[in-house]
Order: structure tokens, then C-alpha cells, then sequence
């Protein structure tokens, strides 16, 4: 096999993908501002994506909230800064921990679910059936979820900010010898609006990110159930990689740094 | 009479492989078309043409005399409303019950409200011989032949004007499939419905139509009357419901 043959196929199937991710955005987007609104579905998927969320959500935040107070801890011990821990807890868990551990369980749970699903019924003719029966796929099946995602997500992230401050607070308090009291009045003190807002605005755009790739991969299945794996596990991927992607930029452009 | 459905010079290739090569079809309205040929020769995309699912390279597609070849939105809905289909894997959605299903078109298609819908949806079930309480059960929970009555309900429910049959016996036991072929028959006659099917099954496409047309190679290359299917004097027709290996059709044994 020819080397550039081998590139210049990579590279034209690489713009493809772009292409019809392109496409399906753009689509999608159409169908979000135009009637009719599926009120049902989308308060059908505010359970699923983010209702059933809340524990893995809450679970991780809490853990992360614990190790972030003992690493922080101990590398300020080294100069004698071990008092700076409830700030940097509650500045790393609303700014950056809070939104991205929460949208990378969410792309983990939700992205893939949403995959299978719409691969399956891509598979199986479902999605066509959807176009005979008078209803178009994309604001059925797309709409809700994208709405749903991008409500939940900030609610989420607020609660995994609650929590994985308390799980700061409780190593702190039990382990470190922190007074509660202190700990709390450290934290309210310190943390600003714009902290846990800029949080909020990126479990937006995560929440738009993980509905959109499982939609998009989901759709663009074929081949049986070997094709809906695929999917399922592109849509994960993705997401992960593009979360932490528009972390990224997000955090560049909210702060103008 | 008019044509309900016309077809002319559509093409439509995948990468380098053509598999629509310009299919010219007439349906008359009120009529019986069945379109035989094996697999592999275009009847899936050509059915999928007429309704907006695969977009033609090249042709046009007339239904009721309109142009519907590259509508979209709304305009593609309200063509759309003309059509009922029955799936090869009847492709019910497995998260709504029976009758959500076979009232799917009259809630979410025309905004009928669900309790009307469901009474409906019970009484086209009934028409395909299924019992109340399978309304009520989810479409896993059946088997093969009655998930294709369900199909066959949910095509009917909104009394369309056109309906499509797609393989509707393949993977059936042969009893079963004369049971869905008879049903085929009395529920159109019901709602004097024009249709269009594709199929292998030459015991199916003689019971279900009034005309047949053989696609082969991209192309029609025969069409006529049932009752003529035995006097084509076409040496690929000849082959094909006579289930020949020898014949000028080759089955090519790698994709």
C-alpha cells in the first residue's frame, strides 16, 4: 500500500466526519428553535440524564473534594501553608473539578446510553419508521436530549460543588485539624460569583458536547450490533476528548487570560 | 387514470457502486404494484428513494403529480402523511407499548390527543386479528409473525393513502405468511389504499398484487400484469420465479 494513498485516505475520511458532524449540529440546532416541542420526552430525559445521575455525580465530587483538601495539605506544608486549604478546595472544585469530573461521569453514563439507543434503532429501521410515520427523527429524538443535557448539567455541577466541598470540609475537619467554623467562614469569604458561575457555563457546553456525540454517533451507526459498539464507544471517547478540549478554551476565554 | 406514485430516470449510486441505474415506474392509484428481484439489486433503495429516507443522485419522484424528490421540513411531513409502511423487521419502537405504536402516527404526526389515538389503535389491532391485551404489552414480548401484525396496524392506523410493504413474509413460517398476506389484501381493500411492495417471495408477490415488475440490475426490466408473470418470455423473469441457478442472472458470491 502506497504511503500517501494510506494519508490522503485518513486525512478525506477525517474531513468527512467533521463534514457531517457539521451537518448533524447545524440540523440539530434548526430543530431546537422550530415547533413542535416533545414537552414529555424532554422531561423524560431530565430524569435519565440528569436525576439518575446525581449518585455517580455525587460520589465522585465528594472523594475528589477529600483528596483535593489533603493533597493541598500536604504541598503547603512544605512552606507552612497548610491553612489554604478550604480556598483552594472551593476554588479548584467550582472552577475546574466540579464541571469536568461531573461532565466526564455524565459523557461516561449519558453518552453512551443515548449511543446504543439511537444506534440500535438506526439498526434496526426504527429511524426510518420515525420519518414514515410523519415525525422527524432529529427533533424527536435529538431535541430532548440536548435540552435535557444542557438544563441538567449545571444543576448537577452545583450539587457536586456542595458536595465535594463537604467532602473537603469533612477530611479537613477530622483529619487536619481544621475547627468547622473556620473551614466554612474561609470558604463563603473566599469564593466569588464568578467562580462557581464560570463552573455552571461549562457544565452547559459539557452537557451540550455529551448529548450531541452520543446523538451523532448513535445516527451515524451501521452494521448490526458491532456497529452500535462502535458508537457507543466513539461517543465516549469523543466526549471526553472534547470536554476537556472546550475546558480549555472556555476557561481561556472566561477569565481572558 | 392517474398516476399516484411515478418514478423517472432515478439513480442513485454509493461510491463507485451504482445501484439505482434509471428506474422509470408508474403506480396507478388504487393499484396493487409488486416489485420482485433478489437481493442486492436495489428494491430497499428505491423504496427508501420515494420516501426521502436515501436521496436520489439523479430523477424525479412524482407522488399525487408533486414533485418530492428534494422537499424537506415541514412540506416532507405533509407528504409524508400519505404513507403508511410496513418495515422488514416490522422496527416497532421497543420503548413504547404496542399501542403507543400503532397510534404513533395520529399523536405525534397529526396531534390527535392519546385517549382517541388508543381507542383507534385497539380497533386496527383487532383488524389484524390481535386480541386487546396485546395492546398493552411491549413489542419484545411478542413474536416474529405478531410484531409483524403490529407493523401491519401501525402502517394502517392513520387510513393512508399509499402504503409499502417491505419483504413483508420474509423470515415467516409459510403459514404464517399467508396469514400476513391475506391481511395484506383485506386491509387494503379496507382502506382502498395504492401500494407498493418488494419481495422475494413469488407465493407472496402473486397473492398481494395486481402487477409485478422485476428490478434487476438497477433497471425494471419487465413489468405486467399477475396473471401475464407466467408468459413473460423475459429469460431474467423466467430464471427468477422459477428459482433457477442456471439463467442469465449471475449471483455474484462476493459483494
Amino acid at each position: 500500500m502506497n504511503i500517501f494513498a494510506l494519508i490522503g485516505r485518513a486525512v478525506l475520511s477525517l474531513l468527512a466526519a467533521i463534514g457531517r458532524l457539521a451537518i448533524f449540529t447545524g440540523s440539530a440546532l434548526a430543530a431546537v428553535v422550530s415547533p413542535p416541542v416533545y414537552g414529555r420526552l424532554f422531561l423524560q430525559q431530565v430524569m435519565r440524564i440528569g436525576y439518575f445521575s446525581l449518585p455517580v455525580v455525587g460520589l465522585t465530587a465528594f472523594f475528589t473534594g477529600g483528596v483535593l483538601a489533603l493533597q493541598i495539605y500536604l504541598g503547603g506544608n512544605r512552606y507552612g501553608a497548610e491553612s489554604i486549604v478550604p480556598q483552594i478546595v472551593v476554588l479548584g472544585i467550582t472552577r475546574e473539578l466540579g464541571p469536568v469530573i461531573a461532565g466526564l461521569m455524565v459523557a461516561g453514563r449519558v453518552a453512551a446510553a443515548i449511543a446504543a439507543e439511537i444506534g440500535t434503532m438506526k439498526v434496526t429501521e426504527q429511524i426510518d419508521a420515525l420519518t414514515t410515520l410523519a415525525t422527524n427523527p432529529v427533533k424527536y429524538l435529538v431535541v430532548p436530549r440536548i435540552l435535557a443535557a444542557v438544563v441538567t448539567m449545571p444543576i448537577l455541577t452545583a450539587v457536586g460543588d456542595s458536595i465535594g466541598v463537604f467532602g473537603g470540609y469533612i477530611v479537613a475537619t477530622e483529619n487536619l485539624g481544621f475547627t468547622g467554623s473556620t473551614y466554612l467562614k474561609n470558604t463563603v469569604d473566599f469564593a466569588t460569583n464568578s467562580d462557581i458561575n464560570s463552573g455552571l457555563i461549562k457544565a452547559a457546553v459539557f452537557g451540550f458536547i455529551i448529548a450531541l456525540m452520543g446523538c451523532f454517533n448513535g445516527f451515524h451507526s451501521r452494521g448490526g450490533a458491532q456497529g452500535v459498539g462502535a458508537a457507543t464507544t466513539n461517543a465516549v471517547v469523543s466526549s471526553c476528548i472534547l470536554i476537556l478540549a472546550a475546558d480549555f478554551v472556555l476557561t481561556a476565554v472566561l477569565f481572558h487570560t | 387514470m392517474t398516476a399516484k406514485i411515478e418514478l423517472r430516470g432515478v439513480k442513485k449510486r454509493f461510491g463507485s457502486k451504482v445501484v439505482l441505474d434509471g428506474i422509470d415506474l408508474v403506480i396507478e392509484k388504487g393499484s396493487s404494484l409488486v416489485v420482485i428481484g433478489g437481493s442486492g439489486t436495489g428494491k430497499s433503495v428505491m423504496i427508501k428513494s420515494v420516501l426521502g429516507i436515501i436521496r436520489p443522485d439523479e430523477g424525479t419522484i412524482l407522488v399525487d403529480g408533486e414533485e418530492v424528490t428534494h422537499i424537506n421540513g415541514a412540506a416532507r411531513d405533509r407528504v409524508m402523511r400519505k404513507f403508511g409502511m410496513l418495515f422488514q423487521g416490522a422496527a416497532l419502537f421497543d420503548s413504547l407499548p404496542v399501542w403507543e405504536n400503532v397510534a404513533f402516527g395520529l399523536i405525534q404526526g397529526r396531534g390527535m390527543a392519546r385517549k382517541p389515538a388508543r381507542d383507534i389503535a385497539i380497533q386496527k389491532l383487532a383488524k389484524v386479528g390481535l386480541p386487546e391485551d396485546v395492546a398493552f404489552l411491549s413489542p419484545a414480548e411478542l413474536s416474529g409473525g405478531m410484531q409483524k401484525r403490529v407493523g401491519l396496524a401501525r402502517a394502517i392506523a392513520a387510513d393512508p393513502e399509499i402504503i409499502f410493504f417491505d419483504e413483508p413474509t420474509t423470515g415467516l413460517d409459510p403459514i404464517m405468511a399467508d396469514v400476513i398476506n391475506e391481511l395484506i389484501v383485506s386491509t387494503v381493500k379496507d382502506v382502498g389504499a395504492t401500494t407498493l411492495s418488494i419481495t422475494h417471495d413469488m407465493a407472496s408477490a402473486r397473492k398481494i398484487s395486481d402487477r409485478i415488475a422485476m428490478i434487476y440490475g438497477g433497471r425494471i426490466i419487465w413489468q405486467g400484469p399477475t396473471a401475464e408473470i407466467d408468459r413473460s418470455g423475459n429469460p431474467y423473469v423466467e430464471q427468477f420465479i422459477h428459482g433457477r441457478a442456471e439463467g442469465p442472472i449471475k449471483m455474484a458470491v462476493k459483494a
